[in-house]
């Protein structure tokens, strides 16, 4: 039993831990801006472009993967001036429609510079590389993904809990308006979070689309969406909990895909159901039933409104 | 647009009203007859037929988001439940077997004419939403925002899913319903008499509009947007939030269903996939660029972003010569991008959009009511 | 109405936020046809006693009457309720609670501290708005104008009403556009319009200048007879609040300090060291 379901389980840790380098900028930005920013899925998209066009300029690996992270991180800097910093006073709708827009606008300009078709992943030795944990065949990635997210996640709480853009992060997010009378200079933090959150987003799309191969304009939407799950399933504004929330999803998702192979192997069902559809829709009941249980996520911290 | 609901039950004939009424009048008119002298295949009709439908999704979406202060993305959902509960019911007996070739011709062995299957589309609609809405409208903003999404997104794996098939053809499209051009007159020849294929959509997207906008304007409507103004203001007021916000939902998941079903009969053909959140995120840009709160800005905007996509910005997606210069850039999918940047300005620049808050009538009256400008400010 | 019938009871009402205290066992009555004020420094739980018996909040423990019955109570849960009820935990049966909306309908309508109106209609919608739970005509006929007999009714009324506070000039005004003051009255208009028997009004008279408070108290009385009203308010201009009420109670910290008639409460020392404070020595 514990070998047919090893090869899902191993690939939900990866993919996992792939949505959770994402879900951490949707978790940072929400926690200080209010804001779902639904253009991150995209730019996670962009940067696996970027790699597709700077590795085929010829570029060895060590150049062309920090110049992707950097390029990734300063879109995203570039996206929070351009897109939302001249809406900071305007009601939160508005600021939520201007990332849907900024999302449609970058699919949009990839899919002019692709003309739309399916961009090859270049391949990135050490991780793309077959390696076999207890008899299942896997892809070196599926091992470096959770193990790297990890390393990133505590370099980054370090971060928040113990230096100064740290502090003022988290007081930002605390209140707004305070710490801007306490002299933090807000958008400096609000552009550093874009910054953190884009690049984050750079390496989880190294990792995912070494998985996955190829690239088109609309690959970010459904991992920035689940990963956007992740972060409300772990209680969004919370760092491990989008981590945790990644992998569960992860693992959940992959089980799904699997189950019909798995069921059918373990002589559990007779026939295949078709479930690997509900992949996708799972993740989504997942985020309703959190929603309706409880809206504050997992580690999430309570508020109440003020009447 | 609040204040000339007063005016208008004050005052039986504003002269404004009359003017906007002749004005839509002409165009009714308009379209009635250039479809009976203009070709049928000129694009004007392709454009308008889905600007009709569009146009009432984009008002179905408005009544949840502008007018009611609920932002909800789960459009794209109720379309396909509306476009599939039309199909399934008024594919003709006969077609059956054709259309659900791997189904032994389906599970419904009967078919319903088009205007009960409108209707039934807008119904099944509106029972999704009303199951939907029981839970997830306890949510605030943005999480209701990513909770409908969530649900669109579910809706559209179910009604791929192969076990279903006996009902929605699996992964398969749904074909061979009536379609607009069976709205044609024709004589027994089969030629066609007199043109209807595009008046028809015309006509009951008119109705539906029609019917939202009378909502609008009874207490009911007064309600909504007290809802949307302050929730707990409104709930003071003696209004129950959780059955207005519910038959907001419900409502406007009707008309988004009957939409669904009308995109369904402009495209000849149903398949899933093509419900994505993409298709909300155009719908909710409509609404913006019309203006959020305005019926006339949904409708006007609807008209120019279909126009804009489907035919006037079309020349950037080939190559122009001016002479021997080949003009730069062009090529296919700049007209999207063209179209993203206009949309940016709009969402940053113009937050108003075409119409803010004004109806039609407003155009014709001396002095416009003052606006506060900046909708859900207290928020 | 029955003289001195009991309107509005609070039995041992707590409100707790956490680990917060907001308002401590606090009872208080008030009887028909009286008006009666709830003061104490900022931050002593007077609000937070009003979102209690409008429903915003469940209490923590005590009970709401109105009119005898209970709208709204609460007990203590978990290891403190076994604590607080000994013996007695079985009497503790299903908490009544009520929405905002329901208890509006029963006849309680209140002001907001800081003004609530609805800011995208004209001040007629607003007072409009506050006939709809009391309509009789349903969706249908709403939508499709067949009750046009009921709505010229209500907006007669709601006419009249504006007219009445001095607002029917700016009926067709956006709320928000109406000064400062104007707002304040339109609030009262909006509350008066949902046919309440008990009206709960939060500061009305902040922001007001003493001419504009003087005018108040006296429109405070005009509409207690003219509507019948029982008046609870809460309120921080002493003159007001002297001039007017029957009776008034004194929060401090969420605990009554004290309750009387005005000239009691002014010669109160408990109440005289909350307002100016004194060494606890």
């Amino acid at each position: 039993m514990f070998k047919t379901i090893l090869p899902y389980l191993l690939s939900g840790i990866s993919v996992g831990g792939q949505y959770a380098l994402i879900a951490i900028g949707y978790t940072m930005v929400y926690g200080i801006l209010r804001l779902i920013n639904f253009a991150h899925g995209d730019v996670f998209m962009v940067a696996g472009i970027l790699m597709v066009y700077i590795s085929a300029s010829g570029l060895p690996l060590y150049v062309s993967i920090p110049l992707v992270l950097i390029i990734t991180a300063g879109i995203g800097f570039l996206i929070e001036r351009v897109a939302y910093k001249p809406l900071r006073s305007a009601p939160r709708m508005s600021v939520m429609i201007s990332a849907i827009g900024v999302s449609y606008t970058l699919q949009n300009l990839v899919l002019y510079i692709t003309g739309g078709l399916n961009q090859f992943y270049p391949t990135i030795p050490f991780i793309s590389k077959s390696i076999t944990i207890f008899g299942a065949t896997t892809k070196m990635v599926t091992v470096v993904t959770p193990v790297l997210t990890l390393i990133l996640m505590i370099g980054l709480v370090l971060l928040i809990n113990y230096t100064k853009i740290g502090m003022a992060m988290r007081a930002v997010s605390k209140d707004f308006e305070t710490s801007s009378l306490m002299g933090i200079k807000i958008n400096n933090v609000i552009s550093a979070t874009f910054v953190i959150g884009s690049f984050l987003a750079g390496v989880g799309s190294l990792l995912y689309f070494t998985n996955y191969t190829t690239v088109i304009q609309t690959s970010g939407a459904m991992p920035g969406l689940k990963a956007f799950v992740a972060a409300v399933f772990g209680g969004i504004g919370s760092i491990p909990g989008a981590v945790v929330g990644a992998f569960i999803i992860g693992i959940c998702e992959s089980v799904i895909k699997g189950l019909d192979i798995i069921l059918f192997k373990l002589g559990l069902s007779k026939q295949m159901m078709g479930l690997a559809t509900f992949s996708d829709a799972f993740t989504f009941a997942l985020l309703i039933v959190i929603l309706i249980v409880k809206p504050t996520g997992l580690f999430g911290e309570k508020t109440t409104d003020k009447v | 647009m609040t204040k000339n609901i007063n005016n208008m039950q004050r005052k039986k004939l504003d002269p404004a009203v009359l003017i906007s009424a002749l004005i839509i009048a002409a165009v009714y008119v308009a379209v009635f007859v250039l479809e009976q002298i203009m070709p049928p295949t000129s694009m004007l009709f392709t454009v308008l037929k889905k600007a009709a439908v569009y146009a009432l999704v984009a008002v179905s979406m408005n009544l949840l988001n502008g007018f009611t202060g609920l932002f909800s993305l789960g459009q794209a959902g109720f379309m396909l439940i509306g476009a599939y509960a039309y199909g399934i019911f008024t594919i003709p007996v006969a077609q059956r077997a054709a259309v659900y070739q791997y189904y032994n011709g389906g599970l419904v062995q009967f078919s319903l004419p088009v205007i009960p299957a409108l209707v039934l589309a807008g119904l099944a609609a509106a029972a999704f939403a009303f199951l939907i809405g029981l839970p997830v409208l306890r949510l605030k903003s943005d999480y209701l925002a990513i909770a409908t999404l969530g649900f669109a997104e579910i809706v559209r794996s179910i009604f791929q899913w192969d076990k279903l098939g006996m009902l929605t053809n699996g992964s398969n499209m749904l074909r061979l319903f009536p379609t607009f051009n069976d709205f044609n007159i024709k004589n027994a020849e089969g030629e066609v008499v007199v043109y209807l294929s595009t008046l028809m959509p015309f006509v009951i997207a008119g109705v539906c509009i029609a019917l939202i906008v009378m909502l609008l304007h009874s207490s009911y409507g007064r309600s909504f947007m007290a809802i949307r103004d302050d929730e707990i203001s409104a709930e003071a007021m003696g209004i129950n939030l959780a059955k207005h916000k519910q038959l907001a939902f419900c409502i406007s998941s009707f008309f988004a269903g009957v939409g669904g079903a009308m995109l369904a009969m402009y495209s000849n053909s149903v398949q899933a996939k093509s419900f994505t959140s993409a298709m909300t995120y155009e719908i909710l840009l409509i609404v913006v660029i019309g203006g959020i709160g305005s019926v006339t800005g949904s409708c006007i905007s609807s008209f120019l972003f279909v126009a804009c996509s489907e035919w006037w910005l079309r020349f950037l997606d080939q190559k122009q010569m001016i002479g021997n210069f080949e003009v730069p850039l062009l090529r296919n999918g700049f007209r999207l991008v063209v179209f993203s940047v206009i949309i940016m300005v709009v969402v940053l620049f113009f937050r108003q959009g075409i119409m803010g808050t004004k109806e039609l009538p407003d155009l014709f009256r001396k002095k416009l009511p003052k606006k506060t400008g900046k909708e859900g400010e207290a928020k | 109405m029955i003289a001195n019938e009991r309107v509005l009871e609070l039995e041992n009402m707590t409100m707790q936020f956490g680990g917060v205290v907001a308002v401590d066992s606090f009872s208080m009555h008030v009887d028909s046809g009286e008006i009666v004020a709830l003061i104490g420094p900022n931050g002593a739980g007077k609000t937070t006693a009003f979102n209690v018996i409008t429903g915003v909040y469940q209490p923590t423990n005590g009970n709401v009457k109105l009119r005898g019955k209970i709208i709204a109570q609460g007990h203590p849960t978990g290891k403190m309720r076994k604590l607080y009820a000994g013996s007695h935990i079985g009497e503790y049966g299903k908490l009544v609670t009520n929405t905002p909306d329901k208890i509006t309908e029963m006849g309680v309508a209140r002001t907001f501290q800081n003004i609530r109106l609805f800011k995208n209609m004209t001040v007629l919608e607003n007072v409009l708005v506050a006939h709809h739970m009391r309509l009789k005509s349903g969706l249908l006929s709403n939508v499709l104008h067949l009750n046009m007999q009921e709505e010229r009714r209500i907006r007669r009324e709601s006419m009249d009403l504006l007219d009445m506070l001095g607002l029917g000039g700016m009926a067709n005004e956006l709320a928000s556009s109406l000064p400062y003051g104007k707002q304040r009255y339109l609030e009262i208009a909006r509350a008066l319009a949902t046919e309440p028997r008990l009206l709960l009004l939060d500061e009305p008279a902040a922001g007001m200048n003493p001419q504009e408070t003087d005018e108040l108290s006296d429109f405070i009385r005009d509409i207690k007879d003219k509507f019948k009203l029982t008046i609870f308010l809460i309120e921080h201009h002493m003159n007001l609040v002297m001039d007017i009420s029957d009776r008034i109670y004194v929060l401090d910290f969420g605990k009554l300090i004290a309750e009387g008639t005005p000239q009691q409460i002014q010669d109160n020392p408990a109440v005289i060291a909350a307002y100016l404070g004194v060494d606890d020595e």
